[in-house]
């Protein structure tokens, strides 16, 4: 089963390698991992997809509390939440299919960022489903490139990933 | 107040209680050494080799329980200290290690002498820092010595460059910690503990199975009273010996692939574990799946990620063992469980250890020699083989911290420089290495350590010729072709002794053993006791590979 931590790091250099060596070293998997500053410029925050079963999820998330940088882990998956990522995709796009691609575009509420003599970038946010939907429907005319960001998630409603609000502490 | 950033880590070392440090100098630690030379406070101990600095400072914190602290410069002095600090981690064992760092200016250009070493030592250290704000030297000073320290303890590194460590800064108070992600839990959880008790109270085999998180909290004289209070008989791991004395009513001895039978039976009929700091390694529980098969286990350990990482655990109680205890003897009535230690007693009389008496010298003999002349009460340091099995099972330490073994790790090598470090932690004790001739050889150049910081310690060599333990191995594993563990040429260890001018002796038989013995104890000086022992003497008990705990060989 595939799980989405949020954790809260301190902005340490060294931190990121100090978790993915972590999740190399023991065996894990991390279907994904992304970083970035939060709201405090001490700390940023790790949304980290990483698959196996209950044991191995205890063990991971033990092992992430043991570094020193880490300073708060939630496993979100099991709540509401929302999760988002980013892809950008050029595909080959002759003016003869520019129109359909750009009817693709619309129905997925997805932009053109960039034109050039034979192709289009196209930017698109949305969850897992719709990023891996959007580039299943543009395979037809040839992707060039592509780049996703990976996951980045967060609690609905109350609930909090903070550190300043204990009451979601694990 | 104006220093420089190695002028205030020395003032920091002070503040921190440090009066001595293992090291050996180099160009970009420098700068220490110089703002060490001003002070008398802090003794430096200069070793032969970095790797004697580093498993020193380790000996000195088993024996006195504070931070051993080590230094050495970069890139290969580093390098050097890497087997030590793993060896230390392992064994979670408080220490600061302080090393040079080629300029900042130069980091990352493969710089003469440069090397990633808080890259490197990520995986085997507590935490690391790579100092590049000298003005954060007294924060981080106190934060390393703190994080080693405390929860479940362990080594730091602190890596400083040398434009760094020459930085001049105003020395200012720390104040806070400022550590966000790091709160150990030391209160057991109070429903947990009155679970546990509950369980205890019922149970009718208890057995206790207890390792170096005694020592880490200073838990033996309660562990005793625990273990008084519930007639319960204590079995230790390598790391835990010397929590419950040795020769105690109560006391089992060592558990595990080479333990007693009678301990191992108590592991495989007992109906419930109560298991204090320690982490089920597999050197002791050998197969996960059948450890401990009848019985309801409760892990009592400071690192939560030890708690069922290996084994099945029913009552997990994440803190520090004295604490917990202290809160379940609250709880607990005294209870007594004759049938159960009738039956250990049994065991302990069908299935003593034992070895066959011959015409020659018998390791396990020299042992109970040792122990016998020393009254159980000498501080043993072991290194790793054969050796080490045969102290751990025949000296039956009585006091906590006093039996000082590479565990985790099994380094060949440790047990040399840990017997210096030992000795200068506690010089008013006998220190007294069991060593043998190949992992003597691996570090022996610290001898002129201790002769030369005049540290009185006692090295007896179990020599075999031979790496025994593998040996042996290659005896039950591979056929007996035996291949790479015959010394065609060891020197002659009383001649070495002389060439630093020490006492060296040799017993090659059985009837010099207790008057030579006594010469090298009634020593005042270092001594190496060379024992030639027959090659061909094994471990046992020994459990094979895939058998039960309690169906080990008994040779
Ligand atoms: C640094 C290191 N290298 C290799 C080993 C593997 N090893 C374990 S025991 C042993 C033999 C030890 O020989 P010796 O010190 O003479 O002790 P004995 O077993 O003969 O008592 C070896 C090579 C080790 N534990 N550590």
């Amino acid at each position: 089963m595939r799980h989405i931590l949020a954790v809260l790091v301190e902005n340490n250099p060294g931190v990121l390698t100090r978790v993915a060596g972590l999740f190399s070293r023991r065996g894990y998997n991390i279907d994904s991992l992304t970083v970035g500053r939060t709201e405090n410029s001490r700390i940023s925050r790790m949304t980290i997809v990483v698959s196996g079963d209950d044991q191995v999820l205890e063990q991971v998330t033990k092992q992430l509390h043991k570094l020193v940088d880490v300073i708060k882990i939630n496993d979100i998956t099991s709540d509401q939440y929302v999760d988002r990522e980013l892809v950008l995709i050029k595909v080959g796009a002759d003016p003869s299919v520019r129109a359909e691609i750009m009817q693709i575009v619309d129905i997925f509420r997805a932009r053109i960022v960039d034109i050039g003599r034979k192709t289009l970038m196209i930017e698109c946010t949305g969850d897992e489903g719709k990023i891996n939907a959007v580039i299943e429907s543009l395979m037809p005319f040839g992707i060039k490139e592509l780049v996703r960001t990976g996951k980045v998630a967060m609690l609905r409603g109350h609930k909090f990933t903070s550190i300043n609000d204990n009451r979601e502490d694990d | 107040m104006k220093m420089t950033a190695a002028e205030a880590l020395v003032k920091c070392l002070k503040e921190q209680g440090v009066d001595v440090v293992f090291g050996y100098p180099g160009g970009n630690i420098l700068p220490v050494y110089d703002a060490m030379c001003e002070s008398s406070d802090i003794r430096h101990v200069l070793v032969r080799h970095e790797q004697g600095a580093v498993h020193a400072a380790d000996g000195y914190a088993r024996v006195t329980g504070r931070v051993g602290v080590c230094m050495a410069t970069s890139g290969p002095g580093a390098t050097n200290l890497v087997t030590g600090i793993a060896n230390a981690y392992m064994d979670s064992i408080p220490m600061v290690v302080i090393t040079g760092q080629v300029p900042t200016t130069m980091v990352g250009t493969d710089a003469f002498q440069e090397v990633d070493i808080t890259g490197i030592t990520i995986p085997i250290t507590k935490h690391n820092y790579l100092v590049k704000d000298p003005r954060k030297v007294p924060l981080i000073v106190k934060q390393a010595f703190h994080i080693a320290s405390t929860g479940r303890p362990g080594p730091v590194l602190i890596d400083l460059p040398k434009n760094v460590l020459q930085a001049e800064i105003s020395f200012e108070e720390t104040g806070d910690l400022k550590l966000l992600g790091y709160k150990p839990t030391y209160r057991g959880h109070k429903s947990q503990v009155n679970m546990a008790s509950e369980l205890i109270m019922q149970a009718r085999r208890p057995l206790i199975y207890c390792g170096g998180g005694i020592h880490a909290s200073n838990a033996s004289d309660t562990l005793i009273r625990f273990a008084e209070t519930l007639s319960a008989p204590v079995t230790c791991t390598l790391m835990g010996l010397g929590a419950i004395p040795g020769g105690h009513d109560l006391s089992l001895g060592m558990l595990g692939l080479h333990g007693a039978k009678y301990a191992n039976l108590a592991v495989t009929e007992c109906d419930v574990l109560i298991a204090l700091g320690v982490r089920f390694d597999d050197r002791v529980a050998v197969d996960f799946s059948s450890f401990a098969p009848n019985a309801k286990v409760i892990h009592v350990d400071i690192d939560p990620a030890e708690i069922g990482k290996n084994v099945r655990v029913d009552i997990p109680i994440v803190g520090d063992v004295k604490m917990v205890m202290e809160a379940m003897l609250e709880k607990l009535e005294e209870k007594s469980c004759d049938e159960w230690l009738a039956q250990v007693a049994e065991w302990k009389k069908t299935y003593p250890l034992h070895y066959k008496a011959g015409a020659g010298l018998k390791p396990q003999a020299v042992i109970e020699a040792v122990r016998e002349l020393t009254d159980g009460d000498a501080v043993i340091v072991t290194d790793v083989g054969q050796h080490q099995m045969w102290a751990a099972q025949y000296y039956k330490t009585k006091k906590p911290r006093t039996f000082i073994s590479s565990g985790g790790l099994g380094t060949m090598g440790y047990g040399l420089p840990a017997a210096v470090g030992a000795k200068v932690g506690a010089p008013d004790r006998e220190v007294v290495l069991i060593t043998g001739d190949g992992s003597f050889q691996m570090c022996m150049q610290e001898f002129g350590t201790a002769v030369e910081q005049g540290l009185p310690v006692k090295v007896i060599i179990l020599n075999n010729h031979s790496l025994g333990m593998v040996r042996q191995l290659q005896e039950f594993y591979c056929n007996r072709r035996y291949m790479a563990v015959n010394f065609q040429k060891n020197p002659d260890f009383v001649k070495f002794a002389g060439v630093y001018d020490a006492l060296g002796l040799r017993i090659s038989d059985a009837g010099q053993l207790h008057s030579v013995l006594e010469q090298a104890l009634g020593h005042d000086g270092p001594v190496i006791v060379d024992c030639i022992i027959e090659k061909d003497e094994n471990v046992y008990p020994m459990v094979l590979a895939g058998q039960p705990l309690s169906q080990p060989i008994e040779g």
